[in-house]
């Protein structure tokens, strides 16, 4: 298994993943898809083979069936498949390093596809490090993944259409939903709708976001708009969330708290295999630079799906499809003109996707304020549990890129690499020195971007014969 | 905190603390202790305040957690596997020597 070698191999078995294993296999392509989970899906279509068989795919809503199809052609495409695998290195060279059951590894790929999708945007307000508090998409994981649901009353709190269907489908599996509240500003959702041209509200995705909202009025769950200064209270787990309103003070006792303001691309792993990244103003966020086929600043490396910027499921499907479709054409599977032909239906499918996203970009974007802490006792860092006023200090004392931040503060140190810490760090910096995020920049992540056990770092020892020469050291 | 739309059947038991705890198969070791009433199950490396699992999707390593003898393990990456022994690491005082 030392010297495995493979055309392709991707990273994540979302829609992008699965998407371009498919398509990659189908070309004839030594395909090979790694995947920390058991199953494929992703987050979004996560366990959807066994939601689908067991009938309950159908509570979850009509989202889900193209994760369906994805799952069944991947299965059919003859690439090969490695659940359970954690993959903590990716290398300019097309080394890739990662634990599965049996232990630690080393293969090569002629190219990498780094399909690692999104992550909830860490939302950081006072007390959202206690027990009771996690994203919402985190409660959906529960949902889709075990069946399991909150049984206290529940409360969401932030901004980004995940917060309407998380609402819907744990009312709809019985849970209580005692409040949702909007950070989004109540006067730019009617603005923004008001200004909507007519064609567009035909779109089907404006429609379904629509349906759910007046499902929730149905439901009676309370919403309130223009909700900030969001604050969770409790002392060993959360006991209520206060908050500001048409400009008085709100406290309501919540159960569990679940915190929401968007998703952004998950980019350990380009970060770690140095792919140029940019920062994104639209979305708020870094992602990798890419060309229309997912193709890199790193010559073996490409990106698809959300992980190369936020345009959801059915565009991250496309996006895969595209990037398979280029390394055939730079394998010498397929030829330019081949390429380019194959090419035009996922061209089509993507803009008719990714057509929606500017809207929802404009009417769901956090407030500074949400998601750049203010208050001084704030934990920006929850592994060193550095707080606001000691990231202030710092800066003040030249901490003004992150990663002299983090020798000042340890923020970025812990075991989470900077994962949760990362994108405020870099807010906070911009705003206290009037610097730009995009000269700020970003923490420097080093692999192994998972942890590794010594034990299993041990058994590679000398495994490396057989792979291209390059640095030896993790 | 948590129910199960359906019983777990019963197909895993895994330890905690010492203790059996049913699950269903395909449950990560995250999911399973959420579900059996585990509020937190780890502590913070500076003040030692309990911390619960936050992202589910292992990103925010708040699910850190001993498995079968091997520490800081993500237990929401991890799937239950029978007889699979789990330890909360809490500690109860604070990490000595840190400073803040």
């Amino acid at each position: 298994m030392s010297n495995e070698h493979h055309d392709l191999a991707i990273v994540g078995a979302g829609p992008a993943g699965m998407a371009a294993a498919t398509t990659a296999a189908e070309l004839g392509l030594d395909t090979v898809l790694l995947d920390e989970q058991r199953v494929p899906g992703g987050q979004i279509y996560r366990n959807i083979e066994h939601l689908e068989a067991s009938g309950e795919l159908v509570a979850l809503g009509d989202e889900y069936r193209r994760g369906i199809e994805l799952a069944r052609a991947f299965r059919g495409s003859g690439a090969a498949y490695r659940p359970g695998s954690i993959v903590w290195q990716t290398s300019p060279d097309g080394r890739i390093g990662l634990t599965d059951p049996d232990g630690a590894r080393m293969m090569h790929a002629r190219r990498i596809l780094l399909a690692t999708g999104a992550m909830e945007r860490p939302v950081p307000v006072p007390g959202w490090t206690l027990p009771g508090v996690m994203g919402a998409g985190a409660a959906q994981t529960l949902l889709k993944a075990s069946g399991i649901v909150p049984d206290v009353p529940v409360l969401i709190a932030g901004s980004g259409p995940l917060i309407y269907l998380v609402a819907l489908q744990l009312a709809r599996a019985g849970c209580a939903i005692s409040a949702l509240l909007i950070t989004a500003p109540a006067s730019r959702i009617a603005g923004t709708l008001k200004e909507l041209p007519r064609a567009l509200l035909a779109g089907r995705d404006l429609l379904k976001g629509i349906r759910w909202i007046n499902e929730i009025r149905r439901l009676g769950i309370p919403l309130t708009n223009g909700v900030s200064r969001v604050r969770i209270e409790g002392n060993d787990r959360a006991e209520a969330v206060a908050y500001e309103a048409d400009g008085s003070s709100h406290r309501l006792a919540a159960g569990l708290v679940l915190l929401h303001e968007g998703v952004i691309p998950n980019i350990q792993l380009s970060l770690s295999t140095r792919c140029r990244h940019v920062w994104d103003e639209a979305q708020l966020c870094w992602r990798p630079e890419t060309d229309e086929w997912g193709a890199t600043s790193e010559e073996r490396i490409a990106v698809a799906g959300d992980g190369a910027g936020i345009l959801g499921a059915l565009a991250a499907a496309s996006l895969g499809h595209l990037a398979a479709l280029d390394t055939a054409f730079r394998l010498g599977r397929i030829g330019e003109a081949e390429r380019d032909l194959r090419a035009r239906s996922a061209r089509a499918d993507l803009a008719r996707h990714s057509r929606i996203r500017p809207l929802l970009d404009r009417l769901f974007r956090p407030l500074p304020d949400s998601v750049v802490p203010t208050d001084p006792e704030t934990i920006v860092c929850r592994c060193e549990e550095v707080t606001v006023a000691q990231m202030r200090e710092a800066i003040r004392l030249g901490g003004e890129d992150p990663n002299r931040a983090k020798v000042f503060t340890r923020c970025g140190m812990g075991p989470c690499q900077g994962r949760m810490c990362g994108p405020t760090v870099g807010a906070l910096i911009a705003r206290e020195t009037g610097h730009g995020i995009e000269e700020v920049g970003t923490f420097r992540i080093r692999v192994p971007v998972r942890p590794v056990p010594l034990m299993a770092l041990a058994g590679l020892v000398g495994e490396e014969e057989g792979l291209p020469a390059g640095e030896s050291t993790l | 905190m948590f129910r199960r739309l359906r019983a777990a059947g019963g197909e895993v038991t895994i330890h905690v603390d010492g203790k059996p705890v049913r699950a269903a198969a395909g449950d990560s070791v995250a999911a399973a202790m959420l579900a059996a009433g585990f509020t937190a199950l780890h502590s913070s490396a500076v003040s030692a305040s309990p911390r619960a699992p936050h992202c589910m999707i292992g990103n925010c390593f708040e699910c850190l957690v001993e498995i079968d003898g091997l520490p800081d393990r993500q237990a929401c990456l991890t799937t239950v596997a029978e007889g699979m022994q789990v330890r909360r690491q809490m500690d109860e005082a604070p990490m000595e020597g840190a400073g803040v």
